[in-house]
């Protein structure tokens, strides 16, 4: 008969640091912590002791000093006098902007095209894999600077409009010139004026009031809308009979906005024609064109493969039982189909979204001023000081970044499958 | 007796299909007209169709191919009528820049060569089809035509007998069978060596070839691989498994940091053996993309493979420590990670080191698609039934051991989409070092379209790019196809 002894207590080795797998986890951990800190050590003197010798010990005053460079497409007022804290501030508007719009545009094409590769028409799923795979196969940046190359060398110049060469499209309302496209910008002849914030501060911004009247009534007219809907569901309830809705839906939004619009005078300030140049209206610059459409079509191609994904993700079983019900395919498609779907795709369409985020700091590339631009661009540039510009830019995409992660994971909580 | 006027006593023939339901027609109808909507979406897509490749093929063909700048080109068109078309001339003239950047002319067969030796190298890693002796045959093809290209007397004579023992390797490996190869073998004709051999080499030849200087410098740095190796062996059963693997890593550390300079330099000044020197700011073009692209693919799979395991690691502090740095390098631009490289990856050296550019570029472009390769064999780990990892527990194999063997390899083929795809980003990703000034292909245009010939051209230069960056991207995609059905176990 054999016994099994364990090993006597209390008899520690310094070898059992190694081969004792309840003392090894430690060790190596204590290990790789001494030697992350070390390299973390190392890189820090060594930071310090060229920064030394440069004279360059680290500071941010840099930040509040005037900037003295301009930036001609802004969504605040700046001038040159302002601090670079101003500056990047406006570039950091410039990406949420590009972004913005980005991922509204990228979001429709992707819709569609993706809708359309699962199509059983031949000729249209062809087509849209050439579109996919040509978008997704060739870099970026190329969509980019390609894009720019073609606006500045092929859209007519101003003079060209002078001598009647070229024409202004859309019933002359839109001029699109290789300086940009100068687009119908919306005025308001009774208007409230605006509304300035924060004083004389790097931080200042002005808010219009007529767009903040607009929103509020908008939103009133959603919140009525919403009742109007919850009304309709507890007489459904009720009575197994849904009322008629829609036109009061659309009635609450719709007639006090126009209203709202009548009252504060709203009409179109066309662009026009004068001396070298467009004046009035909004102008589009080339770089905020060639990166919004590159990043819209390249990231258009990855969200259609997302969405056909989605798609194909629920089972044909899941149509089948709810035509089985009883369900109309309208209602099969919003009850059944589109809930299971857009479980699989909204988690990699935010990534995505991210991904457009993050790659909209190519603008550098066009001249485009957005946070690359000012803070890692020009700013840099200037005052020499790399480590802090590099540190506040990794910062500040830290942070978006780390928002957006932050909705997708409260989305995917709200969605997990909550199995029994 | 009923008077049955009519019984049919024999079976009518088979019917051919109607002719709307087969062939061409059926399938259009099948396909393209079934339907009102449908219809419309073809005629559609068929106009679409028409007005871009109308607007396509004449400007392709256009007999521009000789002219030396765009006015010529413009002439050209004058000429014919006065609609543009595509004006090659700058394809022609500009095409080897496109390739080799400021590489200096003389030396360009090198970085021709490492290509070629990098197929070679490739092919017994990513195809199993091709037999042992034809990948041989393959190297001496590569090897003899670069020995005729460099000409003089004995390049040629080199040459030629590599290619003659190509020949004569590949004739008998087309003339005996399979079976009687197998009968050589085992009557004890030596088998040729691994073709792997040759790939393992390849990290050690390509960087000597692209970058030149004394050949003691790659035959130092695979001698570290020896020694740690070595070291490992002899140690071995005087010390632990654990104890002998640091003391080999140490070794091999010692030898490259302190040693393999002295040793390389030393050996030079003896047997001065090497190559003109080629300095990182005249690489430019395709070459420099495929070098960066080759570099950080080959090496963010281990690392990435590694910082997923930390991640997925039960020591806490291992843990933390991978999941930050994952989280932070996936969390910025590229591009800023490529202002650390261009700006302050110096100062965070040693007072005094000034390290290669690109070099600078590789370690951030590697460390940030090892980031994204973590995430992807991450994805491949949790997809994993927990099933696997207790089976592996069960009989009784230790950790590394458990990952080689059963996890790692099941993982790695679920994730293989997602790593050819991260491959596939970071190759496209290499075009972004045209912004921290070095002269890859999107780098080089600036300069074309600056000069005064080809002031104004767009579409031929960044449509030849594009269609390059397209082949080579098209092509990863459709291997990773391949490689999902060979390795496919599931039933069909």
């Amino acid at each position: 008969m054999t016994t099994i002894t364990d090993p006597k207590q209390g008899q520690f080795r310094l070898s059992m640091l190694l081969y004792d797998s309840r003392y090894r986890a430690i060790t190596i951990q204590i290990i790789a912590l001494i030697g992350f800190l070390t390299l973390i050590g190392w890189l820090l003197s060594n930071t310090a002791q060229n920064l030394a010798v440069l004279s360059k010990e680290p500071s941010f005053s840099f930040m509040f000093e005037p900037s003295g460079y301009d930036i001609n497409q802004r969504l605040l007022d700046y001038d040159s006098q302002d601090t670079h804290l101003r500056a990047s501030l406006i570039g950091l508007l410039n990406t949420l902007l590009v972004a913005a719009m980005g991922c509204v545009a990228a979001t429709i094409i992707g819709v569609i095209i993706g809708v359309l590769r699962l199509s059983p028409n031949w000729i249209v799923s062809r087509l849209t894999a050439v579109y996919v795979e040509g978008f997704r196969n060739v870099p970026l940046l190329l969509w980019i600077v390609f894009t720019m190359a073609i606006l500045i060398e092929t859209l007519p110049r101003p003079s060209a409009f002078r001598k009647g060469e070229a024409s202004m499209s859309l019933w002359d309302t839109v001029a699109m010139t290789n300086r940009g496209i100068y687009i119908p910008e919306p005025l308001f002849s009774r208007s409230l004026g605006d509304m300035h914030l924060l004083g004389a501060s790097a931080l200042r911004f002005d808010v219009s009031l007529d767009l903040l009247a607009l929103l509020a009534v908008v939103i009133a007219g959603f919140l009525t809308s919403i009742l109007i809907k919850r009304r309709a569901d507890i007489i459904q309830e009720a009575t197994g009979l849904r009322p008629r809705t829609w036109h009061l839906r659309l009635g609450v939004v719709m007639l006090p906005f126009l209203l709202v619009l009548t009252i504060l005078g709203f009409h179109l300030g066309y662009p026009e024609l004068k001396g070298f140049n467009f004046r009035g209206g909004i102008h589009l610059r080339n770089s905020l064109i060639a990166l919004w459409v590159a990043l819209s079509l390249y990231t258009g191609a990855f969200v259609a493969e997302i969405v056909r994904a989605g798609i194909l993700a629920v089972s044909t079983g899941q149509t089948e039982a709810a035509s089985a019900l009883g369900l109309r395919p309208k209602r099969t498609m919003s009850l059944v189909v589109l809930p299971q779907a857009l479980r699989v795709i909204i988690p990699p369409l935010i990534s995505q979204y991210l991904n457009l985020t993050k790659n909209s700091s190519l603008a550098i590339a066009v001249g485009y001023m957005d946070i690359t631009g000012t803070l890692g661009g020009i700013t840099m540039n200037q005052t020499g000081r790399e480590l802090e510009a590099v540190l506040l830019l990794m910062l500040v995409y830290l942070a978006i970044s780390l928002t957006i992660s932050a909705v997708m994971n409260w989305y995917n909580q709200s969605v997990t499958l909550r199995e029994r | 007796m009923p008077d049955l006027s009519y019984v049919r006593s024999e079976m009518l023939p088979e019917r051919a299909p109607p002719a709307s339901q087969v062939g061409i027609v059926g399938w259009a109808r099948a396909n393209l007209f079934n339907g009102i909507g449908n219809s419309i979406l073809t005629v559609l897509s068929l106009v679409f169709l028409w007005y871009v490749l109308a607007a396509i093929l004449p400007w392709v063909f256009a007999p521009t191919w000789s002219k030396g700048s765009l006015n010529e080109c413009r002439e050209v068109f004058a000429a014919d009528g006065g609609h543009g078309a595509a004006c090659w001339g700058v394809i022609r003239e500009r095409w080897v820049q496109l390739m080799f950047g400021f590489y200096p002319e003389a030396e360009r067969w090198r970085p021709v060569l490492a290509f070629g030796l990098l197929f070679v190298a490739l092919i017994p890693v990513l195809f199993n089809m091709i037999s042992r002796r034809m990948n041989w045959v393959l190297l001496l093809v590569v090897l003899g035509l670069a020995g005729v290209y460099l000409g003089g007397v004995l390049g040629i004579i080199v040459g030629l007998a590599l290619l003659g023992a190509a020949a004569f390797v590949g004739f008998k490996a087309f003339t005996t069978s399979k079976e009687d190869r197998a009968a050589e073998i085992a009557s004890g004709v030596k088998r040729l060596p691994n073709p792997l051999f040759f790939s393992a080499l390849y990290p050690f030849i390509a960087p000597w070839l692209l970058w030149g200087g004394t050949i003691w410098m790659p035959v130092g740095a695979a001698l570290g691989f020896v020694i740690s190796v070595l070291a490992y062996r002899s140690l071995l059963p005087f010390v632990g498994n654990l104890a002998g693997l640091i003391i080999a890593v140490v070794a091999a550390l010692v030898w490259w940091l302190l040693l393999t300079a002295p040793f390389a330099g030393g050996l030079h000044t003896i047997i001065p053996i090497g190559l003109e020197p080629v300095e990182s700011r005249d690489f430019g073009g395709f070459m420099l993309s495929i070098t960066i692209g080759v570099v950080a693919i080959a090496c963010s799979l281990p690392i990435g493979i590694v910082l997923a395991l930390g991640r997925q690691s039960d020591l806490l502090i291992v843990k933390a420590l991978c999941v930050g740095f994952i989280e932070f390098i996936r969390g910025v631009p590229l591009i800023t990670l490529l202002f650390v490289a261009s700006t302050l990856l110096n100062i965070f050296m040693p007072p005094g080191t000034n390290f290669d550019i690109i070099l600078r570029v590789l370690i951030m472009v590697t460390l940030f698609a090892a980031a994204y390769m973590a995430e992807v064999v991450r994805g491949g780990l949790a997809a994993l039934p927990k099933g696997q990892y207790e089976a592996a527990d069960a009989l009784g194999l230790d950790y590394w051991k458990a990952q080689r063997l059963i996890i790692m390899p099941q993982a790695l083929k679920i994730s293989i989409p997602g790593i050819v795809s991260t491959f596939i980003g970071v190759f496209k990703d290499t075009t972004l070092v045209s912004i921290i000034g070095l002269l890859d292909p999107l780098g080089l245009t600036n300069a074309i379209r600056a000069d005064q010939n080809w002031n104004g051209i767009v579409w031929e230069l960044y449509g030849f790019i594009a269609l390059m960056f397209f082949i080579f991207c098209f092509l990863m995609s459709r291997y990773s196809m391949y490689l999902e059905r060979r390795l496919r176990t599931d039933h069909r």
